[in-house]
């Protein structure tokens, strides 16, 4: 007990040894996390945008206004002919073009549909679809305006009702800034002492295998939940998600995500020879596992094998676990689907990481 | 004399390449598994949206309305008589959302009053937003196909009329890779001759310090090059994605980016002089700001005002937005210039930087 104290020591040294050290660990994640709070959202205001009302009767005026008070557009061009259009979309200065034809209020006036053209950018499909039902939603009330009456549709949020993007991905970078950073630690810890040759020392030292695996997932574990407190904090203090759910629960999945993390990390690193290798095993395992967990597009948008695939990625879990602590107000039962597999990930890849461990230096 | 020295140092630097297998990885493995993710299994449009219906009504408009969702490509209804079953559905995540027609349905709508409900799991507000967008469209096509008249909203999308968010992300995927390249690979090579001392060798030879950067940089500079071909060709070839723009502008602006990246690599391995830290610099410094501010994934324009200065900064964001237009729209010249510009003058920059950052003495 005393050694693998002694280990875990000895492992925290190395890793908080001097002030660059103990800085990377922690300013990158919360300049990240400031960053990409602030970055990562879908919400569109006063998307620039052009008109062109070749009818420029009454309707059409009132129309065009309900544009120009709507918080989401904000009309830069008034346009009098179809062929600056073309210009204004390519070189990105307007995202959308409204055009009104001539016939526009006569055929309003005659109780005929009239059509509102709406010409989009497309080279962001995602914006363009946004703005496509910002505009639908003007046009529908435009269209219900007196007598006729409401739209006849009522549409509610339910945990999110004004629809805030940050309180979906804030929740998310405490998962997803914690993982890479863990993952990126423990993999390297192994290829660092094999290419310093400091790994065979430790080999032969009195720890066994799963001694000196105890001794590198522990710091490996202590880092990841610090780090993931330090984010929750944040989201918590600065950005202020409600936090509606219990902490327990929050926690159970944290420290069972940390394990997997570092059973990951170390299985990587316990393949590694070089720390490069290492770095590359790393990303290979970071990049698509953060792209298949749900943290920035729906798993459900996903074809069906790709589904099955995103099982064994810890990453997927733990994001349902916090997102629904945060914003559902979930506790440990509700969460338990989601708890369990972890469990299977991380003593799998920690008892890959054991047996390696002694394999490659051979 | 020059030439010779400095193409034994490139002779040196290209063996080192091919000879690693995890360049080779980074440089060919990681850019395909990439677009396999991104062109397959990535996908911002909601398909088979699992929308409930509790029907409490049971007159023609209802069923109208009802058939108008079974054969939509985007929702799979599944149909209620009581809220509360849908409500328990939709509480343990196996619904998207609630369509309520209660029963006064038609009663309500024959008087022009709000008639029916739709809720929505708000917690993914982006995906929450599409779905009502469609809900709303196929709502909005009944009532007109009803017979009501009025303005209706006709949209064209211009550049990607599917509006497929393959073709959106597709080509930002071109520098996400060229990015894992140019920087991450750059910085871990060059941090390891640091620490094994390799680097302070060379600095003792009579190479010149531009002959040695150049050294350094034109063997990753092809590599980085060949796996920007490769993505573009498989983007083209296997996802269908049109580049309408000229290859020439094309491989231009990428070497412009490349340049940059292969800089600020350089620049990270001569400051941190360590693989750890450097791969943790070259992670957050280049890869996740080419991820997240690019505005590969999302909107720049629609981040606040200091987050836009930042991401300004980031080469990739210039690059995303001239290969989204190159892909799509074709060559536009005002684009080239502005965002051209910016890549030309962030290379330099970057390249400065890398300059002091590399001694010319040992200390």
């Amino acid at each position: 007990m005393t050694r693998l104290w002694a280990l875990v020591v000895k492992e925290l040294r190395a890793l908080l040894k001097d002030r660059r050290a103990r800085l990377i660990l922690v300013a990158p994640p919360l300049m990240q996390l400031f960053l990409f709070a602030y970055a990562a959202t879908f919400e569109l205001e006063r998307v620039p945008i052009a008109v062109w009302d070749e009818d420029g009767g009454r309707e059409a005026r009132e129309l065009l206004a309900r544009f120009a008070g709507s918080p989401h557009f904000a009309i830069r061009r008034q346009l009098h002919s179809g062929h600056e259009v073309a210009a204004l979309l390519d070189q990105g200065e307007v995202r959308a073009v409204v055009h009104l034809a001539e016939d526009f209020g006569a055929r309003l006036a005659r109780g005929e549909v009239a059509p509102v053209q709406l010409l989009l950018d497309g080279r962001n499909s995602n914006t363009a679809l946004l703005v496509q039902g910002y505009a639908a939603e003007v046009v529908a009330r435009f269209a219900a305006r007196g007598g006729d009456g409401a739209p006849g549709l009522t549409v509610r949020s339910w945990y999110n009702p004004n629809l805030e993007s940050r309180w979906f991905f804030v929740p998310g970078l405490v998962a997803v800034l914690s993982f890479s950073l863990t993952l990126v630690v423990t993999a390297l810890s192994v290829a660092r002492e094999r290419e310093a040759g400091t790994f065979d020392q430790l080999l032969v030292t009195p720890l066994s295998s799963w001694e000196i695996l105890a001794g590198k997932s522990l710091p490996g574990v202590v880092v990841g939940m610090a780090e993931g407190t330090l984010i929750l904090v944040a989201a918590l203090l600065w950005f202020r998600v409600p936090l509606e759910g219990s902490l327990a629960a929050l926690y159970l999945g944290m420290v069972l995500f940390a394990l997997a993390a570092v059973g990951v990390g170390l299985m990587i690193s316990a393949l590694a020879v070089t720390q490069q290798q290492a770095l590359l095993g790393a990303f290979l395992f970071l990049v698509p596992a953060v792209i298949l967990s749900g943290f920035a597009t729906p798993i459900a948008n996903m074809p069906e094998p790709v589904q099955w695939l995103t099982r064994l990625d810890p990453l997927r879990y733990f994001l349902v676990v916090v997102r629904g602590v945060f914003l559902e107000g979930a506790g440990v039962a509700a969460l338990a689907d989601q708890y369990w597999p972890l469990l299977p990930i991380a003593l799998a890849s920690l008892a890959a990481a054991g047996l390696l461990f002694r394999r490659r230096s051979s | 004399m020059r030439a010779r020295r400095l193409a034994a140092l490139l002779r040196k630097e290209a063996l080192q390449v091919v000879r690693d297998p995890s360049s080779i990885a980074i440089a060919f493995a990681m850019p395909l598994l990439l677009l396999a993710l991104f062109g397959y299994a990535v996908s911002l449009d909601a398909r088979n949206v699992r929308l409930g219906l509790v029907v409490e009504a049971s007159g023609g408009p209802a069923r109208d309305l009802i058939s108008r969702f079974a054969q939509s490509e985007y929702f799979h209804p599944v149909l209620y008589r009581h809220f509360a079953a849908a409500e328990a559905d939709f509480l343990a995540h196996r619904l998207d959302g609630i369509l309520w027609l209660g029963a006064d349905f038609e009663q309500r709508l024959a008087a022009g009053e709000t008639a029916a409900a739709l809720y929505l799991n708000g917690v993914d507000a982006n995906q929450a937003r599409l779905v009502a967008g469609y809900v709303e469209g196929a709502w909005e096509h009944w009532r007109a196909a009803a017979g009501r008249a009025g303005a209706v909203l006709v949209p064209r999308i211009w550049f990607n009329p599917a509006a497929e968010s393959r073709h959106f992300l597709v080509p930002g995927l071109v520098a996400i890779v060229m990015t894992l390249t140019g920087s991450l690979l750059t910085a871990m090579v060059v941090a390891r001759e640091w620490e094994r001392g390799t680097f302070e060798a060379l600095l003792a030879t009579p190479l010149e310090r531009g002959a040695l950067i150049a050294g350094k940089l034109l063997p990753y500079f092809a590599l980085g090059m060949a796996s920007m071909a490769v993505v573009v060709a498989a983007a083209v070839a296997a996802f269908g994605v049109p580049l309408r723009g000229s290859l020439g502008v094309l491989g231009g602006v990428a070497a412009l980016y490349l340049l940059a990246c292969l800089a600020l690599g350089l620049a990270i391995s001569a400051a941190t002089r360590s693989q750890f830290l450097a791969a943790q610099v070259a992670l957050f410094a280049t890869f996740l700001p080419a991820f997240m501010l690019s505005g590969f994934l999302f909107e720049v324009a629609a981040m606040p005002a200091p987050v836009r200065l930042v991401a300004e900064l980031v080469p990739a964001r210039h690059f995303v937005a001239l290969l989204q237009s190159g892909f799509l729209a074709g060559d536009v010249p005002a684009l080239l210039a502005r965002h051209g510009l910016a890549l030309a003058g962030e290379a330099l920059f970057f390249l400065a930087l890398a300059l002091r950052a590399m001694p010319r003495r040992l200390a």
